[in-house]
């Protein structure tokens, strides 16, 4: 392209026409995104949505309008995770014979690397984070979180992470290194290219996103439950969320910190985790797991926060067991942090190591066993109403014993030198993936659509999705547990033995019932959309609901609450409801309210290019998109004009519109 | 329909039998007495938690079922939500179920520890008084396994046999990135990790060949880095022994270096004879002409470190090169760039050809003893 080589590399970096994809499978997805790319770029300048969706959602601050953009990034992002997952399953079960398969190392590699980091970084934690932000500040009667632009930036920098991620599939490669990227391996010398470079960026850029957002809703929490809800009145979803980001704050650094560690390394030969001059890989094992085992906490404990709502909501009764519940979430969030050694007890560490850390992570199965039984009293003499959400939750309560018995095996560390890194262990940990934090999230998504839409999701479609994601889940990873019986380890792209095959497809067709699962859900989405007249919440309460974000309209309006409600116990809007609550018609006044700002989406923006201009060595455009980055923060912090009162009248129109809706629906 | 059911549940009791007898679960029926006790470990554990997993599965469909919303018989009480005997019993049994699982957890983390040398044969036979360990030195290279036997001075590659019945001790290291060495009949695993050295005690029960892999991603030719462990008589394993002496070449520091490159599915090799104190060399990285032990470093810190002429040790202390003399970052070029190109000068060109075992000038004068690394 170029004459002078130097130039060139002055310009471009290490990008060059090279980095394009020559793989066939990786041209053909590249060729449908751009399509696809092209035609919601096209419909969006066709439907003059460009406007309005600037101004409605990217520049919003709205926790609601955030908490459903994250949401949607998450179920992007699935799409993704999971197309990588059925190529790994397919790639499995034909390899055998000495038949390659269809995927060779270099790709196969760079699949299973994709697939867990998707899953844990792109899908389950902005899943997770969409829900605490849109149901938080009104499960505790807020307007909004305590920052609202500082969300608007969380959730952009997040995105900006996925896009880093996703640009990796088509420019250039992605690491092969497993997903917490292992040095020596993940260091300068085994992997010399973009790929890890692709893993460090995309997760330093997303977690700036994460802490920030932990940050927020911690100060929310603290600070801006309504009147009387004292901390032990608080919903439990709550206290989950309170835990979780807690968590959140305290590790996210230590997972920057090792990067940036393994960046320096990689970037100005350093020697932190490499085997020259005195460098040392196993700090990086050890410190990436004191992030990574609070991090499983982090995806689960807010799933526990919505099966607890789901199952008192829909049993018709109080949770059993309120204050235990809290004390084990807490008990679970201290614990997490003392259990990290259990992902390489094989280390060689000594025996006393080993066992400490093994009998600790049993120890969490207590409080955990302590949070079973407590769902199960709630059924117990309730009246159970089999809505969606209750299947999910049953449906967890019956897979995630057996992930959790499977998980007390590997803690103990004799037996876990024969599991570890088996494909008993990916059995293990996707049991409580799955059957824990996603189940959880799909009962929050039909749980609290009709608080985000209007109406609720058809059912029927509902039904279907669970019933093919929980059998699907048992064809697909219970033969996983047989064949890390029979030793077979994890990562691994061709096989041997052809007597092992027969459980592979059977697994392969698991993952099948779950893609039919995904589709009824999208399905579930389209055809609910269709019937929404049909499906219409008018009262706000479609669920018979306990807490306070049933107690407003559906969809809420900007302001939440047009008066910030008073409670009184648990189960506020339970309690107003038996206390005979009369909603008020009058005495409203303006409401304060944060401004939209394109600030955070700008930011996120910039950091794309910073990202891209370090993962390609294109220096000067890293040190322009990194002054760009500081300028726009500095000429923010000179925006004052951030803030605007919503008239009275609109308030009493808005107010006035659902006394008439919710007379009508009396009468 | 109830005889459709029979029919459908009985082909269900024969089909799983079936399935189960189908697979060959090594774990389950291993051939070693280590591997046994962490099987055993396994099965005692899962009867310990069904102890509570059972009552919990029955207790949750049953209440799912009695409670539901048509049955208006069932008790409902929608303000029923403490009650301190309840409480006092959930918190408690998981607790009791732990504190037998946990003190099985120590005893058996000590017991199987594998940095400890064996106390028996299996359940019934201590080890006689006479027995010698035999001793193993594994290295993990990209991508096939290295053992050395140094008391019959050979080495092997992707290939081991011990005799039935005799302790054997691993020694375990690797050459570049992480490995872990696991053969599941007869142990758990451990990792192998460069510039460290990991122990393994254990013990094969019974004749056969059985798989022997690495269960640690460590790059692209990690699928096919398996190895046969052949265990065998007293006899058969002397006639193993004089038949790798018979077949194998020489292992000299140069046909290591030529080993240790990149390669995936490495036939079996034989060694006869090995080069003095090749295992120690890997083991420290310093099996390049040119650069330093890690021990000779580590003594050199331990004396107080050397001071301002250290930097000379720096090339000497580089040890990671695989992708010198590659051509560029190479980036979606298929498979080109995931084995570097094995024909390619590494490490030797890396570094200048320097008396290898170049004394250190260090502040106390003394060049460090090779033999200090006692791990």
């Amino acid at each position: 392209m170029f004459s002078n080589p130097d130039l060139a590399k002055w310009i471009f970096g290490r990008l060059t026409l090279d980095a394009i994809p020559h793989e066939p499978i990786v041209i053909m997805t590249f060729i449908a995104v751009v399509l696809g790319g092209i035609a919601v770029l096209g419909l969006i300048t066709y439907m003059k949505w460009w406007v309005p969706l600037w101004r409605d959602w990217v520049t919003s601050v709205d926790h609601k309008k955030i908490g459903i953009m994250y949401i949607i990034l998450a179920i992007i992002m699935l799409f993704r995770g999971f197309a990588d997952a059925i190529m790994m399953r397919i790639q499995q079960a034909i390899a055998f014979n000495g038949n390659e398969g269809y995927l060779n190392s270099h790709h196969y590699d760079q699949i299973f690397t994709a697939h867990g980091v998707i899953m844990i970084f792109f899908v389950a934690m902005p899943f997770v984070t969409g829900f605490m932000n849109y149901v938080v500040p009104l499960q505790i009667g807020a307007r909004d979180v305590s920052f609202p632009f500082l969300n608007n930036f969380s959730f952009w920098m997040t995105t900006a992470g996925a896009i880093i991620i996703m640009i990796s599939l088509f420019v250039g490669e992605f690491a092969r290194t497993g997903w917490l990227a292992y040095p020596p391996l993940s260091g300068a010398d085994y992997s010399p290219g973009v790929g890890v470079d692709y893993y460090i960026w995309g997760l330093q850029v997303a977690g700036v996103g994460t802490t920030l957002s932990g940050i927020n809703l911690i100060a929310t929490i603290v600070k801006m439950r309504a009147p009387g809800m004292s901390f032990m009145k608080m919903p439990v979803f709550t206290w989950t969320s309170l835990c979780t980001n807690i968590l959140i704050v305290a590790t996210f650094p230590i997972l920057t910190a090792t990067l940036v560690l393994l960046s320096l390394d990689r970037y100005v030969g350093t020697n932190f985790f490499t085997n020259d001059l005195g460098g040392n890989p196993m700090m990086y094992v050890n410190l990436i797991w004191i992030w990574g085992h609070p991090e499983v906490y982090i995806l689960v404990l807010p799933a526990f926060g919505i099966f607890s709502e789901v199952v008192a909501t829909f049993s018709g009764k109080r949770l059993f067991g309120y204050a235990s519940m809290v004390y084990a979430t807490c008990v679970i969030m201290v614990l997490s942090y003392l259990v990290w050694l259990h992902h390489f007890f094989t280390m060689g560490s000594g025996a006393s190591v080993n066992a400490f850390f093994g009998i600790t992570t049993m120890i969490i199965s207590i409080p955990t066993g302590a949070k079973m039984f407590n769902w199960l009293f709630t059924m117990y003499r309730g009246r159970i109403r089999y809505e969606v959400p209750m299947y999910w939750t049953v449906g967890f309560m019956v897979t995630f014993v057996i992930g959790g018995m499977t998980g007390v095996m590997l803690a103990i560390p004799p037996a876990d030198f024969v599991l570890h890194n088996s494909l008993f262990l990916i059995a293990h940990f996707h049991n409580v993936i799955i059957g824990g934090v996603l189940f959880g999230l799909m009962a929050g998504v039909t749980y609290w659509f009709p608080k985000a839409f209007g109406y609720k999701l058809d059912p029927f479609w509902g039904k279907m999705s669970f019933w093919f994601w929980q059998i699907g889940f048992f064809f697909a990873f219970m033969p996983l547990y047989v064949l890390g019986l029979m030793g077979i380890t994890r990562r691994v792209s061709q096989f041997e033995d052809p007597s092992l095959q027969i459980w592979f497809i059977i697994a392969a067709c698991g993952a099948g019932m779950i893609a039919i699962g995904i589709a009824s859900f999208v399905i579930q989405l389209v055809v609910s959309y269709f019937k929404r007249e049909q499906l219409k919440d008018v009262t706000g309460d479609p669920w018979n609901g306990r807490t306070l974000e049933w107690a407003t309209s559906s969809p809420p309006p900007d302001y939440n609450f047009a008066l910030t409600p008073v409670v009184y116990d648990h189960d506020s809007w339970d309690d107003m409801k038996a206390r005979g609550y009369v909603r008020p018609t009058e005495g409203f006044r303006k409401i304060h309210m944060p401004k939209n700002t394109g600030t955070g989406a700008i930011l996120s923006g910039l950091s794309v290019v910073l990202a891209f201009a370090l993962i390609w060595y294109i220096w000067w455009l890293a040190i322009v998109a990194f002054v760009g980055i500081i300028a726009v923060s500095i000429a923010h912090t000179f925006n004052y004009d951030r803030d605007f009162y919503i008239p009275v009248e609109e308030v009493i129109a808005t107010e006035g519109k659902r006394t008439e809706l919710l007379a009508k629906q009396v009468s | 329909m109830p005889r459709l059911l029979k029919l459908v549940s009985r082909l269900c009791a024969l089909a799983v039998p079936l399935a189960l007898a189908g697979c060959d679960m090594v774990v389950m029926s291993p051939s070693g007495d280590i591997a046994a006790q962490q099987r055993d470990l396994i099965v005692v554990s899962v009867l310990l938690m069904l102890l509570i997993i059972v009552p919990v599965l029955f207790l949750t469909l049953y209440f799912a079922w009695h409670y539901r919303h048509s049955n208006t018989k069932a008790r409902y009480e929608p303000n029923w939500h403490h009650s301190t005997r309840l409480e006092v019993v959930i918190w408690s049994a998981p607790l009791a179920i732990i504190i037998v699982l946990g003190a099985i957890t120590w005893i058996s983390t000590h017991k199987l520890d594998p940095y400890r040398p064996l106390d028996r044969l299996d359940a019934e036979r201590p080890i006689p008084a006479d027995t010698k360990p035999l001793e193993v030195e594994v290295v993990a290279l990209d991508w096939k396994w290295l053992f050395f036997y140094p008391e019959y001075g050979i080495a092997t590659v992707n290939e081991m046999a011990a005799p039935v019945d005799r302790p054997i001790t691993f020694k375990i290291t690797a050459s570049s990135v992480m490995n872990s060495f696991y053969v599941p009949a007869l142990a758990g695993m451990i990792y192998a990790m460069p510039g460290m050295e990991t122990k393994l005690h254990a013990v094969i029960n019974k004749e056969g060949v059985f798989d022997g892999l690495s269960a640690n991603y460590s790059g692209a030719g990690f699928s096919h880095m398996r190895f046969k462990f052949h265990g065998v008589t007293n006899e058969g394993f002397d006639g193993w022994i004089a038949r790798v002496k018979q077949n194998g070449t020489a292992l000299s520091r140069d046909a290591y270096l030529k080993l240790e490159k990149p390669s995936e599915r490495e036939p079996v090799r034989y060694f006869a004879t090995v080069e003095d104190g090749l295992y120690s060399r890997v083991l420290n990285m310093c099996a390049t002409p040119g650069k330093m032990c890690m021990n000779e470093m580590m003594h050199i810190d331990m004396m107080g470190g050397a001071g301002v002429e250290s930097h000379e040790n720096r090339e000497k202390l580089k040890y990671d090169n695989r992708h010198a003399g590659e051509v560029g970052h190479g980036t979606g070029s298929g498979m080109g760039d995931t084995v570097p190109a094995t024909g390619e000068p590494a490490r030797s060109e890396a570094a200048p050809h320097e008396s290898h075992s170049a004394p250190v000038e260090n502040n106390n004068g003394t060049p460090a003893p090779a033999q200090l690394n006692s791990n």
